[in-house]
């Protein structure tokens, strides 16, 4: 008898991914993909990674485990609808990005018929309303479910805001049709951020409704549950690394850069309080786990956005090409967005492009340092996430694991002379989940956290390191 | 309103407006508008003017208390009342009190200065908080007999 083994499956956008763990020797056995066939059969997509997978191993292991995350059909696609854009419209937000979800829009004040025609042409599949403290404002929330009930857009809603209104704007919801979840509001008193019971209600509409509306729930004879959106897979690989495990003692407070075609994310586990001496925390207190999406950071499919957040020369300077040059690369790219490197100079473009997304992506997600001139003396102030003394910063994504210099393409996380305000991390040691396994991690996390500790510890490489090997 | 969860009265917004670091003094207020039955959401020090109106949006807070200290207080709330009515806030209640201005000057004109600018009510250095609360409680009473 073989020694037990996982099969962790991510249906993703473009690709089926399968990962096989030996779950005794923390060994990876194989990694195999196939085509993404949801919108056709998603099991087509499935039984080619598996036939590729069975070519490598000769034979299929009877798997233990077999858990799935999926980013297929347009992940998981949601919009949020809060009062104030950096209150309640904030804490909404950072709860469906930390769900996982592919966060298309987020409302805010009362909807109007504008907003509501744009939220129904998004075709959301769950929809967040907040609004209001708890016994704060009940007007804007109420109007918004009036406005939503009218619109004859049928969604499960998650009810997240001022309790006081919770009842009425549930009747008016359910009364329209809508299936509608309660929970506690993501900001119950002003900088009371509570956003894990929305989050925990995304999760269960996800895994109960939205597996089965977007046909993924034909593969379930492939496997024993599809628990999370890809995503929150990755967040929930960089909670146990950072926390441990019973008999592990976690990496601590860390950083995972995660750069795609289209988005760039960033999860932080992190309380991210102010460092030593006197300073004032000014804007509202973010989650501990927090993930941030740059939609506009992307290695193709916004690779002129990346460029113009930048600047042109930055980047003609990082690929030791000329400003004319970068135009071209671009231009390569935009005719191609399928497009892998074909020489040294399109791999140096393409390093360039990566390290400016990574250095945008993380500035955006760390805080900021003020100091600001009061009578009494210079006050220092910070807004959002210090960063600056966390250790470990994790990279992965295509650009990184495929790259050309990985070392130097991460280390656009760092902290930066030319932006003191910024609070990223000042001396981190930069790894890379070259198997694109954190995923995988999440997932085993979920059954087997010892096994899924041990094994990612095995997988990640110093970024460094795979520079000397030339990959 | 019948649905609040709170057992009290009216909600009120404080902070300091600014950057003026001075916390004691609106601290000491807070609690005291917190014994005298109100609902306080506090904003401590080093607070702009858009984040008292954004909170008193999501609280539903009838009334904002501004503190200034710093003698600075005058550009600070330039344009307060404005912005509570470009933010749907035209009937709260604003009240203003610290160290209005820099030096000595004449408290009757500081006053007026502080009303014209859309305050409802101004109070000088040295005003004890058991003053604020009974004007506070009188003028909430007028509105709500002035509405009802």
């Amino acid at each position: 008898m073989s020694d037990p083994a996982a099969l962790l499956i991510d249906f993703g956008s473009t690709y089926t991914k399968l990962r096989a763990i030996d779950l005794e020797n923390r060994l990876l056995l194989g990694s195999a993909q196939g085509p993404s066939t949801v919108s056709t059969d998603i099991t087509l997509g499935m039984e080619v990674a598996l036939g590729n997978l069975e070519d490598q191993l000769g034979r299929l292991p009877d798997f233990k485990y077999r858990l799935a995350s999926s980013s297929a059909a347009g992940g998981l696609k949601m919009v949020t609808v809060g009062l104030v854009k950096e209150l309640t419209a904030e804490a909404a937000r950072l709860a469906a990005l930390g769900a996982g979800a592919r966060l298309v829009e987020t409302f805010t004040y009362m909807l109007s018929k504008r907003d509501i025609r744009n939220l129904v042409a998004h075709e959301p599949d769950i929809i967040l309303l907040a609004g209001g403290t708890d016994g704060g404002n009940s007007e804007v929330i109420l109007h918004n479910a009036e406005m939503l009930a009218a619109a004859n857009f049928v969604c499960p809603v998650i009810v997240a805001g001022n309790r006081s209104a919770a009842d009425d704007v549930e009747d008016i919801l359910r009364d329209s049709g809508s299936e509608v979840w309660v929970v506690d509001n993501v900001m119950p008193a002003l900088g009371t951020l509570e956003i894990e019971p929305a989050r925990a209600a995304i999760r269960e509409i996800f895994i109960e409704r939205i597996v089965h509306s977007k046909g993924l729930d034909r593969a379930t004879g492939f496997f024993d549950s599809l628990l999370m959106p890809t995503p929150a897979a990755v967040l929930e690989a960089a909670r146990l690394l950072s926390e441990g495990t019973r008999e592990h003692p976690g990496m601590g407070p860390l950083l995972i850069v995660d750069i795609g075609g289209a988005t760039t994310d960033v999860h932080s586990v992190a309380s991210g309080d102010p460092g030593e001496g006197y300073v004032l925390q000014q804007s509202l207190p973010e989650p501990y786990l927090k993930r941030t999406v740059e939609g506009d950071l992307g290695m193709r499919h916004n690779a002129a956005a990346i460029i113009k957040a930048a600047g042109r020369d930055t980047i003609a300077a990082n690929a030791g090409t000329t400003p004319a040059g970068v135009d071209r690369f671009l231009q390569l790219i935009t005719d191609d967005l399928e497009r892998l490197p074909q020489d040294n100079p399109e791999r140096r473009f393409d390093a360039a492009l990566a390290r400016s997304a990574i250095q945008v992506a993380v500035t955006r997600h760390a805080g900021t340092m003020k100091i600001v001139h009061t009578v009494n003396g210079p006050v220092a102030t910070q807004q959002g996430k210090d960063l600056s003394r966390l250790v470990t910063v994790i990279g992965t994504g295509g650009a990184l694991v495929y790259g050309y210099d990985p070392s130097s393409i991460l280390s656009g996380c760092r902290f930066n002379e030319d932006e003191p305000g910024s609070l990223r991390p000042r001396d981190p040691s930069l790894l890379i989940d070259s198997s694109y396994l954190l995923y995988a991690t999440g997932l085993l996390a979920q059954v087997e956290p010892e096994a899924a500790f041990d094994f990612t510890l095995l997988s990640l490489e110093p970024a460094n390191a795979i520079e000397e090997t030339g990959k | 309103m019948t649905d609040s969860p709170y057992a009290v009265k009216q909600t009120l917004i404080t902070g300091v407006i600014g950057s003026d670091a001075h916390i004691v003094g609106n601290r000491i207020l807070s609690m005291a508008l917190e014994d005298a039955g109100y609902h306080v959401v506090e904003l401590g020090a080093l607070t702009p003017a858009e984040d008292f109106i954004k909170a008193a949006i999501e609280t539903a807070a009838d009334g904002i208390m501004v503190s200034s200290l710093y003698g600075q207080g005058e550009l600070d709330c330039r344009g307060f009342r404005d912005l509570c009515v470009e933010a749907g806030l035209q009937d709260i209640l604003l009240y203003i009190g610290g160290n209005l201005v820099v030096g000595k000057q004449d408290w009757e004109i500081v006053e007026r200065r502080y009303l014209e600018m859309g305050f409802d009510r101004a109070f000088p250095p040295g005003t004890r908080t058991d003053q604020v609360t009974e004007i506070l409680d009188r003028d909430f009473e007028a509105r709500a007999g002035g509405s009802g």
